[in-house]
């Protein structure tokens, strides 16, 4: 069948190129590297411009916050999206890199060393590295499980050391350094967060172009090779063992980078930094965001940054929500958030995604309903069972609820339940409604 | 001229079972050979042995009269040895023409390196292109191959074991599950894709095999029973045994 088509495909062409011809130049023009320079010169003005938006104190510590997570919420996906590894364990090259850099301000301050601070993440990149390869020689053998147990193992001992050696680690107190102690560049001596920011964003953009160059090399389309067949990458004569370990190694320097960029903007490391708790983080921001997509962990290190900052503000529960989000993107979009917008492509491509605009809308209302009373039942719960004596007062959405009342209690159920059946009922119809965007032309069988 | 291939009472045993029970076998260079046997003889544990996969309990084998006995798969494919699977095995979530330019890589010299860019490289791009065209995939070459018809993933499967040039290809029951006019161009694609190569292919269809084959090997319970052109196999009272149970009086042909 496709040897005919393939025929015909050749007639039709004009050109006397040979058909193969074309396929090569297509796919060498799809895959440029001056395909995608638009979309990094953007990224370069929008990263410039970001604190004249958000010129507060707060919104900068906020960015930098996000420069650090997309960097290392990229060094994990070259893990886990591409290399199929699933780690527990990959904070420790994050701390490590960091710990070493808080140590290297500390020789700047007080021996007299000559480091100009943006060539810091760069020493911890490499401290980073120079661990990963001991570890990557024997964790790589597999992957699945056996990698998975390492990897935790791992994690565990050497957020266990950090208690032990103190002299590196700090004991539970941590290391300490100072930024502003190099020689000044371009004049900054990285007093302001703002100048911090700067360079963490250029640190960044470096990173995530490398990171990206890095997954179209032989190694990085390997990766995805064993990734998915690992046998079969034998078979065509690549060590599966060797092309995990390349993975791992180049994953462990960008770890380093970003606990080097951490250990910049907040000038102090603790063994929290290198624990399983980051390391989990760290799974969370690159799963939520979506590990099949190259700016899938670039989406969950902002998301969860803002989540982690701005809705801890205004609740206690926030980890819990976040949780939430987690397990319903494991059940319901394990392509991640960048899954969800990217499946919409095939209904924009044939023009239909029009079409969804009705369905969504009515969608939203059920869907808020049941988002609104779940985070009321939870907030209030939260209140009386945490409540002092006479302190009965929830506080969300701007509301101040009484939760020895009943009527918040029936509202917020009745939201709850009432969204929820909702969604239910309208699923087949969502469902109906996006094969009819996305199949195949006319949208009726 | 050496042997492509050389077994020299090679086992192999699964705890007490013994599933391959002293092999010894040449297949020469350039010719087309196909090993047959009823279900559970051996052939693809076979395979297995001689492509690295499973290690030896005993025996030696040579490729191109180089000792690779205790080899992984990936090294002795780099000799210059390269097979394909009875269950299809590519890369699902890769695009179809990455899936041979992946099969393509090592051969080419690109290793591990991670300071060149796949999509600048001309003679890598237009060599995958061209295999495509070979195997009849031109047009699939963006789609995921998981997503592929069966037939069509089993002749991008020829396609990745082809791309790196070696020059012994081991294939599995390449026609397995297919339509009669699929076979046919199966037949037809393996014909020439392994022109000047030598060719050892597993295969219950005795249509394909006395098409293709220089000469066939029948393998039963983890024993060669007879090696020889497939007239010679043909006329074999211990092959017509093997697969009937008795031998028959008369003769007739019943393969």
């Amino acid at each position: 069948m496709s040897a005919s088509e393939t025929t015909t495909a050749r007639v039709v062409a004009p050109d006397t190129e040979p058909a193969w011809k074309r396929v090569a130049d297509d796919q060498m023009r799809r895959g440029a590297f001056t395909r995608t320079l638009p979309m990094w010169v953007g990224a370069f003005a929008l990263l410039m411009v970001m604190p004249l938006l958000f010129p507060s104190a707060v919104g900068v510590t906020i960015m930098n916050q996000m420069g650090i997570s997309i960097v290392f919420a990229l060094s994990y996906n070259m893990l886990l999206g591409q290399g199929g590894m699933l780690s527990f364990g990959h904070a420790v090259y994050f701390g490590l890199g960091g710990f070493l850099s808080v140590h290297v301000m500390n020789y700047v301050e007080y021996d007299g060393w000559w480091l100009p601070l943006p060539l810091l993440p760069f020493l911890g990149g490499l401290f980073g590295l120079a661990f990963a390869i001991p570890i990557a020689g024997f964790s790589t053998r597999r992957a699945g499980t056996v990698f998975a147990m390492i990897s935790l193992g791992v994690g565990e001992l050497v957020a266990a050391c950090s208690i032990i050696f103190v002299a590196f680690f700090g004991g539970e107190e941590g290391v300490s350094g100072d930024r502003t102690m190099g020689p000044p560049v371009f004049g900054s001596e990285f007093l302001s967060e703002v100048e911090v920011y700067y360079l963490t964003a250029v640190i960044v953009l470096i990173s995530a172009l490398f990171m990206y160059l890095f997954s179209r090399t032989p190694a990085g389309r390997m990766a995805n090779a064993v990734r998915d067949n690992e046998e079969r990458a034998e078979f065509v004569g690549y060590s599966q063992r060797y092309v995990r370990f390349v993975s791992f190694c180049a994953a462990g320097f960008f770890a380093g980078v970003a606990g080097g960029l951490f250990a910049i903007n907040y000038e102090i490391l603790t063994e929290e930094n290198l624990n399983l708790v980051t390391s989990g983080w760290v799974l969370l921001m690159a799963f939520i965001g979506g590990v099949g997509f190259f700016i899938g962990p670039i989406v969950g290190a902002i998301l969860l940054t803002l989540l982690q900052t701005v809705l801890s503000n205004h609740t206690e529960l926030w980890q819990l929500y976040v949780g939430i989000l987690f397990v319903l993107t494991v059940m319901y979009a394990p392509r991640g958030l960048t899954g969800l917008v990217m499946m919409h492509g095939p209904a924009l491509r044939a023009g239909r995604l029009g079409m969804l605009a009705v369905p969504y809308a009515i969608a939203v209302v059920p869907l808020l309903a049941l988002l609104a009373g779940t985070a009321l039942l939870l907030e209030m719960g939260h209140t009386a069972n945490q409540s002092v004596v006479g302190e009965s007062e929830a506080h969300v959405f701007g509301l101040t609820l009484d939760v020895t009342t009943a009527l918040p209690w029936v509202v917020a159920a009745v939201l709850a339940v009432g969204g929820g059946y909702g969604l239910y009922r309208i699923a087949q119809y969502l469902r109906d409604a996006f094969a009819q965007a996305t199949g195949p032309a006319g949208g009726h069988q | 001229m050496t042997a492509a291939l050389q077994m020299q009472g090679v086992r192999k045993n699964f705890g007490p079972t013994e599933i391959i029970r002293g092999i010894d076998l040449e297949i020469r260079a350039g010719e087309r050979h196909a090993i047959i046997g009823p279900n559970g003889a051996g052939k693809s544990t076979l395979f297995h042995l001689i492509s690295g996969k499973y290690s030896k309990t005993a025996g030696r084998i040579l490729l191109n009269g180089t000792e690779v006995t205790e080899l992984q798969p990936y090294q002795i494919n780099r000799m210059g040895l390269s097979r394909s699977f009875q269950i299809t095995n590519i890369f699902p979530r890769l695009s179809v023409f990455e899936n041979v330019r992946c099969g393509l890589l090592w051969s080419m010299d690109y290793r591990n390196s991670f300071w060149r860019l796949v999509d600048t490289e001309r003679a890598l791009n237009e060599r995958a292109a061209q295999i495509l065209d070979q195997i009849g995939l031109l047009d699939r070459c963006d789609l995921p191959a998981g997503v592929l018809a069966y037939a069509e993933q089993r002749a991008l499967e020829i396609g990745i074991t082809i791309a790196g040039g070696a020059d012994v290809i081991m294939l599995d029951e390449p026609t397995a599950g297919m339509s009669h006019s699929e076979t046919e161009g199966v037949v037809d694609l393996i014909r020439r894709v392994t022109e000047g190569r030598t060719l050892v292919m597993v295969e219950h269809d005795m249509g394909v095999v006395f098409n293709l084959a220089d000469r066939i090997s029948v393998l039963v319970y983890g024993e060669i029973i007879a090696t020889g052109s497939p007239e010679e196999v043909r006329a074999s009272k211990a092959v017509q045994e093997a697969y009937l149970g008795t031998v028959q009086e008369s003769g007739e042909e019943v393969l």
